[in-house]
């Protein structure tokens, strides 16, 4: 594959600059030259609302409800299946009506929760595009549509795993996850130690992102009077 | 379909959802999916044939032979039944 | 893809522009009213080749795919596409001053 060690991404290209000229927080479609892409963009949405295919409320519409979705929603379910052993069950065999029973509105998504445990490590990929559960936990996040880690993660998941910090021991099988069709996945973490005596919501603050993708392990909130 | 099954080898041009480096592999059927529409035929705006789905898991070893980091870990992928061919028990 | 070479895993993320967003609503929305399927999208995202992902962004790879399968939907013609594009370079050299979403005002 060509190109494999070029040393940054260009999916990531715009955001290198971080500042604008002005010293404010960069943001493209205000500071920089309208591009082909962003024309197209306003163009096809034009012509959709035009031809009657949708209108103008319904894709801000759209766009609040992605916003709307985090992986605060997938802690949520995460926190249940630690504290409800009959809620896990049934996570472990349909996780998306589990998910919808919790009141999540995450669509036609088929998804299946994997279990970590003591002795198996479980890791998600789509090494094909960039399928994520995202009417659950949001739109994923930059790294998980990397050409690297698509091309990576199911070759040399320890390797990658050590990149983000998660060692583990050789006797800890690792079970990796290519969501090739029409599956979604997500990682039901195993809970940490000493975290007996927390209830549910106070559980929800130890699962990130990370965790529930296979790339990172629960741990303590980082500010314990964290919000939200 | 057998427990143990192949991806087929083919390398058609165009949109598949058997990942290249699976062809040719041997795995086990982890589960069954149900059946969904056939993405070779979806992906041209065609009617779609259902066609079952299953997840086959793979060894580390079947996929990388000694590049493997730790030969028993695996890989489990969803195929479509089209793209499996049955393997004998009794097969090297 | 899946088992290639490639360096480590660059961990720097960003948050989405609007026109990002706009381009995800719009492939749901069109997707969910049958105007195409995923497999059409990842189709035409394949056909763009392997250097489309070293050239483009996520989304300007997207806004690609779904404008692809608009055309060949029938839903509109690549003659309108290439005039509106026009248009909307003609009103500002920004996002912010070429887009119109604050009112539902067409000037040509």
């Amino acid at each position: 594959m060509p190109h494999d060690h070029h040393d940054h991404d260009h999916d990531h290209d715009h955001h290198h600059h971080g500042l604008s000229p002005s010293g404010h927080p960069y943001r493209q479609d205000d500071d920089a030259p309208l591009t082909y892409w962003q024309r197209m963009e306003i163009a096809v949405r034009e012509l959709l609302i035009e031809k009657g295919v949708t209108t103008a409320a319904e894709v801000a519409a759209q766009i609040d409800l992605m916003d709307s979705r985090s992986p605060a929603n997938g802690a949520a379910v995460v926190a249940r299946a630690w504290t409800d052993p009959a809620f896990k069950e049934r996570l472990l065999q349909n996780a998306g009506d589990a998910s919808r029973e919790m009141g999540f509105d995450i669509g036609p998504l088929h998804l299946i929760a994997v279990e970590n445990t003591a002795e198996t490590h479980n890791l998600i990929v789509c090494t094909l595009c960039s399928c994520y559960p995202r009417n659950l936990l949001g739109l994923p996040p930059d790294w998980y549509k990397t050409r690297a880690y698509r091309s990576r993660a199911v070759r040399e998941p320890r390797a990658v795993l050590a990149e983000f910090g998660v060692e583990l021991p050789d006797s800890t099988t690792i079970r990796v996850h290519d969501s090739t069709a029409d599956m979604r996945y997500i990682v039901l973490p195993a809970r940490p130690a000493g975290t007996e005596d927390l209830r549910e919501a106070e559980l929800a603050a130890w699962v990130t992102r990370d965790s529930m993708i296979g790339t990172g392990l629960p741990r303590a909130p980082q500010n314990a009077t964290q919000g939200g | 379909m057998a427990e143990r099954v192949r991806v087929r080898a083919l390398m058609p041009p165009g949109h598949v959802r058997a990942p290249a480096y699976l062809r040719g592999k041997t795995g086990i059927i982890e589960r069954a999916l149900g059946e969904f529409g056939n993405p070779e035929q979806l992906a041209y705006g065609l009617p779609a044939e259902r066609k079952p789905l299953y997840r086959v898991r793979f060894t580390m070893a079947e996929l990388w032979g000694d590049r493997a980091e730790r030969p028993e870990d695996t890989l489990d992928a969803e195929i479509y039944a089209h793209w499996l061919e049955e393997v004998p028990d009794h097969a090297p | 893809m899946g088992g290639d070479e490639a360096g480590p895993v660059p961990k720097e993320g960003h948050d989405f522009a609007l026109w990002e967003k706009r381009v995800d609503a719009l492939m749901v929305l069109c997707s969910s009213k049958g105007h195409f399927t995923v497999d059409g999208l990842r189709r035409a995202l394949e056909d763009m080749g392997e250097d489309a992902f070293e050239k483009h962004s996520y989304y300007e790879r997207w806004i690609a795919a779904v404008n692809q399968n608009l055309i060949e939907g029938g839903v509109y013609t690549l003659e309108e596409l290439a005039t509106r594009m026009e248009v909307v370079a003609q009103r500002g050299t920004t996002y912010g001053e070429a887009t119109h979403d604050r009112a539902d005002h067409r000037n040509g």
